[in-house]
């Protein structure tokens, strides 16, 4: 079944708007990188809808596509996205930091749907390039996505797997990223200055385009031109916001990694529904 | 209130040649960068990136105070710190935060389990491992005066335990025992008290030494040790390269031996969730050590290559 037909953005809003309540049931109890998270619900949720070849059927399927999660702090992120597509079951979500479950702070195998371990950054666009170079000696058509954090591309390692996919032409990977302005703590343009990022991506070779994140037919109209140039790496920049959904802890460095009370669970939950102010006093933040 | 921080900072005000480094993980020095200024340098998530400008800076006289997680510090930029500050010998101070099992529910990525093994393995480069917060204070001013690489197994767990004064190259030895000598460092410290107590009531003499100092190491504390009737290691790291490889290594250099029980990881990364769990699942509380010493039977407790029992 090709994904890319079933374009309907009133689905994908409710399909995100669910993510965002797992998210937020995620972050009690021990906490999870919410702020980190909510920046990558819409893209996320859009590529497994509307682009990837990859459902709850053919993860055996060595013709499907490939998502790797390099930022591993969206990760609850894509535990509800795997859990809306039927791929993670729902029930399992509550079991998050769990001893006798793997479902914890960042990404790993044991989770069906998960490609590969992370929380170290800058390690998977080089397994990426990987499985891309691979489908390129096999004659496939898969396509592979390697999500990044934007403080991820401090790490040298993005950038000479950049140079590699360049030299080896793979234009079936797309580089995503995720680009909500933040470290883990501080706005990267204050601290290590990124732009002009489209600028530097296409000086190491990539086809880049630069859309809204948050925006589904932005992310449909980028997506659907695929391969953007024959012979080159694409490079999606999705520009989002960080907390993307909740405004009481949107676009805030000190809202990275919460762990809220269970009533304040429940005010963000009616705040998601846009209905509510969420009052969170300090004390339950956990900055890591 | 005296923390890591405040220590640092005081540290720091009253020598210029200190600046303070990080890679993007402020947790430990969230309020430098007001009061240290242009000495508090973040270079961004670019661990090999830092390290190697730390040399920079160490070669220019500075002593720059290094701050990532453990797992990152230690390992992504290991080529860096073994070539820039460990062949150079330049006074480099790695602190590693979330150490062992401290990086509880983060998952394998972020365990930092092997890095006494490779930190030890550097020629100039020393081995530090506090018990808890006080361990760690009383032992920072002598790491960050003495003139070479230093790597910190950073744990600032409050205890009520009083620790005795830090020299380096010395264990701290909390008790003398015949029948049985835990000797241990970092976190498992508060778990080796706790099984040292059961093991006590059930009339055993128990020793409890808190090694501290990895490298340098005491062997003489180690030596004392290998009198009682068993030595236990107890470290949350893998069984390679950690305590149980320096306790070996230096019985075999003194042509001694003793009945020795390891307890630490063996060939396998632990179970990620929030850390009492962690601890019970993976049998390190105080009460399952003390049962695994009442248990200790034969040889057949030393360690076996287990293959297939991976976390991931």
């Amino acid at each position: 079944m090709d994904s890319t037909q079933n374009y309907n953005p009133e689905q994908l809003t409710a399909t995100a708007f669910k993510v965002r309540e797992h998210i937020i049931r995620m972050s009690t109890d021990g906490g999870c990188f919410i702020g980190a998270s909510l920046s990558a619900v819409d893209l996320i949720v859009y590529l497994y809808n509307n682009f990837l070849n990859i459902t709850a059927d053919n993860l055996d399927d060595e013709n499907r596509d490939y998502l790797f999660l390099s930022k591993g702090h969206d990760v609850p992120a894509l535990y509800g996205t795997l859990a809306e597509l039927g791929i993670l079951e729902t029930e399992r979500l509550q079991n998050h930091l769990s001893i006798n479950d793997h479902i914890y702070w960042h990404p790993n195998t044991k989770i069906p749907g998960i490609e590969f371990h992370s929380g170290s950054l800058g390690h998977l666009p080089s397994v990426a390039i990987g499985v891309a170079m691979d489908i390129k000696l096999r004659g496939g058509n898969n396509k592979v996505i390697c999500i990044l954090g934007d403080g991820e591309l401090n790490e040298g390692t993005c950038w000479e797997a950049m140079l590699v996919a360049n030299a080896y032409k793979l234009d079936n990977l797309i580089f995503v990223v995720d680009r909500n302005q933040f470290q883990a703590n501080i706005r990267t343009e204050e601290l290590i200055p990124l732009e002009p990022l489209a600028d530097k991506f296409a000086a190491f070779g990539a086809a880049v385009k630069r859309i809204d994140g948050h925006n589904f037919d932005a992310l449909h109209e980028a997506f659907s031109a695929y391969p953007f140039h024959p012979g080159k790496p694409n490079v999606v920049i999705a520009d989002t916001m960080r907390g993307k959904g909740l405004p009481s802890i949107q676009e805030r460095a000190d809202r990275w990694f919460c762990n809220f009370s269970g009533d304040e669970i429940d005010q963000l939950l009616l705040e998601l529904h846009g209905n509510h102010t969420t009052q969170l006093t300090s004390e339950t933040l956990i900055v890591r | 209130m005296m923390n890591y921080e405040a220590l640092l900072t005081e540290t720091a005000w009253a020598d210029d040649r200190f600046v303070v480094m990080t890679a993007e993980n402020r947790a430990l020095v969230r309020n430098m960068p007001a009061t240290l200024g242009n000495r508090f340098i973040d270079t961004g998530i670019t661990e090999q990136t830092m390290i190697g400008a730390a040399a920079g800076l160490a070669l220019r006289g500075r002593t720059p105070v290094i701050h990532a997680l453990a797992a990152f510090l230690t390992m992504r930029a290991y080529e860096f710190v073994r070539t820039d500050l460990g062949i150079a010998n330049l006074p480099g101070k790695l602190s590693g935060f979330i150490p062992g099992f401290l990086s509880d529910a983060n998952g394998p990525t972020h365990q930092a389990i092997e890095d006494v093994a490779i930190m030890r393995g550097i020629p100039n480069m020393t081995v530090f491992a506090p018990a808890d917060e006080d361990d760690l204070l009383k032992m920072m001013p002598a790491i960050w005066a003495s003139p070479n690489p230093a790597y910190t197994r950073i744990n600032t767990r409050k205890t009520n335990y009083v620790h005795a004064p830090f020299e380096l190259g010395k264990a701290e030895v909390v008790s003398n025992g015949k029948d049985v000598t835990i000797l241990t460092y970092g976190l498992m410290f508060e778990q080796a008290m706790i099984a040292a107590e059961i093991l006590e009531a059930e009339g055993l003499l128990v020793g409890v030494v808190n090694m501290r100092s990895l490298k340098p190491v005491d062997e003489n504390a180690i030596l004392n040790a290998a009198a009682s009737d068993l030595v236990v290691t107890l470290e949350d790291h893998f069984v390679t390269g950690g305590l149980y490889s320096i306790v070996a290594e230096t019985l075999l250099k003194h042509r001694t031996t003793a009945n020795v029980l390891p307890i630490a990881l063996n060939e396998k990364w632990f179970r990620p969730a929030l850390l009492p769990d962690v601890l019970q699942y993976e049998g390190f509380t105080g009460k399952q050590i003390a049962e695994r010493i009442l248990g200790y039977q034969t040889a057949g407790d030393q360690p076996l290559i287990l293959a297939n029992e991976f976390a991931e």
